[in-house]
């Protein structure tokens, strides 16, 4: 399927493997997401949701099962052809920003454009600089990441994992460390990357109503997908009387 | 963020001055570690230097001799007549062929100069007093390359005419002898000569000073019996540790007594290797505390910075580019810790120089700074850093993300 860019094929995954100890987290996950859809991941806590999470970002391996991103099958590879897979088609937003505090709005920004390429360039600074003002973070450029508010830093990390353009971003409750506010707007620039570049958006949510405005809803229990299911997007009037909290 | 710089460098640099008490404090360490080495290493090297300079500038470094008589038993070795055959006295003799071992030892590249000599025991008389000295007989123009007797007169001038002698201070004193005075000089066979002290020299060293005196070679030559010989040639070389080397060769080429100031002042010569190992081992463990030093602090940073690791890594960077941030700041508080601490090192010694004075003003003991000590102490100092990197850096680039991240 050529608009394939998720495939999980009986995905498994367990810790602690051959001693008495061993667990088994995730028992076969079967999913697919296409170009450009926007799936909510739910479930309760202890669920696996960021097991799933983990393994679809290529940060951890399945013991069994096959995984797919945009069509190449990982189960293969090794460290170093992971590490460019995520880096050049997997975007992370994670649920309390992981920015480095050493650098600025705009050096975090370009962060994975720096590692690919090894030397900065005016390019991707260009690019950086493009999407911090897309974020609406144009006049906090230089500032450490350290100076920003709670959203800002969530709103550059956002734009951090847009930087190589992915086809795939992983956001990891990238709401749940925010107010309601500054949430509906983290989310809202998650949809509009969905919307305008055709991003495939993988979040993992307990917030029913940011959930309502996906796309898709897939809810995770006890290491099973229990539910698969598409919704229709709220609209502004509809999502304004939801509560956010 | 500078463009020429890549990502390894910006974030190796980024990281220490994140961590600015812990980067100023380490480099502080490592620098006083390596203002000690260089402080000692030069110190060494002057001290070595004075105490050497001191016991071969008033002699040389090889001294080549006429092989020692040996009486041989008649009739082959038998142990019951073995046991019968004295051992010969050693007389004065000159050197078989000296001028030609002469010629062959000047040519050697490793020797610098080389100086027949006719030496042997007499008696010193001046009126009722009398003393027991050591007659040198040399070519001045030779002699004076090996040990700089001009340097040392401390009264006349250095002058070696047939009837002339320089006196050592001491000896002058006990006859109270004064340049120009004659003082009998008396070998064992008893036909002596009466010469005038043209100079007073001060060797450095009071046993020195009582017996030494030095006459013309042809004087001495005369007085000793030897016409025409040399009963040792004095020689120095380039390298005086190299001293054994060259004599062995010396006396394995020409069948010759070679004796070098190594052997000649093997008690000397330990003292002095002693105290190179005893430094170097001092200076062997500031090394591995500046490299624990550097280690320890690496590895605070690898858990501070774990979960900054886990994202770079979830980012795309690679282990190896991991690696090279880590190795980078220990290389990097190596260079600087060992630039500052060249730049104490040198204050110190300019205040050795300046402040530890002699009784006459001028340096205790003068410590020379050199370029290339530096430059070796900021090697030694960057590799060690880079060295003691290794384990946290593979710490750093071994980190499993998902465990980083979560912290």
């Amino acid at each position: 399927m050529a608009d394939e860019v998720l495939r999980l094929e009986g995905l498994r995954k367990a810790y602690a493997v051959g001693t008495t100890a061993e667990i088994e987290v995730l028992h076969g996950i079967d999913l697919t997401l296409g170009k450009g859809e926007f799936c909510a991941l739910m479930g309760p806590s202890g669920s696996g949701k960021s097991t799933l999470l983990n393994l679809i970002g290529l940060l951890d391996r399945p013991n069994a099962g096959r995984l797919s991103v945009d069509g190449r099958e990982t189960s293969r590879l090794d460290d170093r052809a992971l590490t460019a897979l995520r880096g050049h088609h997997i975007g992370f937003v994670f649920q309390y920003h992981h920015l480095l505090p050493a650098f600025t709005a705009l050096e975090n920004v370009m962060m994975p454009m720096l590692l690919d390429r090894g030397r900065p360039d005016q390019a991707m600074r260009r690019r950086a600089a493009a999407l911090l003002e897309s974020m609406g973070l144009a006049q906090w450029r230089d500032h450490l990441a350290t100076n920003l508010s709670g959203g800002q830093q969530q709103r550059v990390a956002v734009a951090r994992a847009l930087a190589m353009n992915p086809s795939l971003v992983l956001a990891d409750e990238p709401t749940g460390n925010l107010d309601t506010k500054s949430a509906q707007t983290v989310f809202d620039l998650l949809r509009e990357v969905n919307r305008s570049h055709g991003t495939t958006v993988l979040i993992v949510t307990h917030n029913h109503a940011l959930a309502a405005q996906c796309g898709r809803i897939v809810e995770l229990v006890d290491g099973r997908i229990v539910s698969d299911r598409r919704v229709a997007y709220l609209g502004n009037a509809e999502r304004n009387s939801s509560s956010l909290a | 963020m500078h463009n020429w710089l890549p990502f390894e460098w910006i974030a190796a640099s980024r990281f220490l001055r994140e961590g600015r008490m812990q980067t100023m404090s380490i480099i502080l360490g490592v620098s006083i570690g390596v203002s000690v080495i260089v402080f000692m290493s030069a110190a060494l090297v002057a001290q070595q230097r004075n105490i050497i300079h001191r016991v071969l500038s008033a002699q040389a470094h090889i001294v080549l001799l006429p092989p020692k008589e040996v009486a041989r038993p008649l009739r082959g070795a038998s142990e019951a007549e073995a046991a019968l055959v004295q051992k010969p006295f050693q007389r004065v003799r000159s050197i078989d062929q000296w001028q030609r071992i002469l010629r062959d030892v000047e040519r050697m590249p490793a020797v610098t100069a080389a100086s027949p000599s006719a030496s042997g025991s007499m008696l010193a008389v001046r009126g009722e007093a009398s003393r027991s000295v050591s007659v040198l007989g040399i070519d001045p123009a030779r002699y004076f390359r090996i040990v700089p007797v001009p340097e040392k007169i401390v009264s006349g001038q250095v002058r070696l005419g047939s009837e002339d002698i320089i006196v050592g201070s001491e000896l002058a004193a006990d006859l109270g002898a004064r340049v120009g005075d004659k003082l009998r000089i008396v070998p064992a066979s008893g036909q002596g000569a009466t010469l005038t002290i043209s100079g007073i020299v001060d060797l450095g060293s009071k046993g020195a000073n009582q017996r030494t005196t030095y006459v013309a070679l042809h004087t001495a030559q005369a007085l000793l019996g030897l016409i025409g010989g040399a009963s040792s040639i004095e020689v120095t070389v380039q390298d005086i540790f190299a001293a054994e080397d060259v004599a062995q060769a010396i006396s394995d080429a020409h069948g010759i007594q070679a004796d070098s100031w190594i052997r000649t002042n093997e008690q000397f010569f330990v003292a002095i290797s002693a105290q190179t190992i005893a430094n170097t081992t001092i200076r062997l463990f500031v090394a591995l505390a500046i490299a624990f030093g550097i280690a320890a602090v690496l590895i605070v940073s690898v858990v501070q910075k774990s979960r900054e690791i886990g994202i770079l890594r979830a980012m795309g960077a690679s282990r190896g580019q991991i690696l090279r941030v880590f190795l980078l700041q220990g290389a990097a508080l190596g260079l600087a810790g060992s630039l500052l601490g060249s730049a104490f090192g040198a204050a110190a010694i300019l205040a050795w120089d300046r402040y530890f004075l002699a009784a006459d003003g001028t340096p205790l003991l003068p410590i020379d700074i050199h370029a290339g000590l530096f430059v070796a102490a900021a090697l030694l100092a960057t590799l060690s850093g880079l060295a003691s990197a290794l384990l946290p850096a593979l710490r750093g680039a071994r980190l499993d993300p998902v465990t980083a991240i979560r912290g």
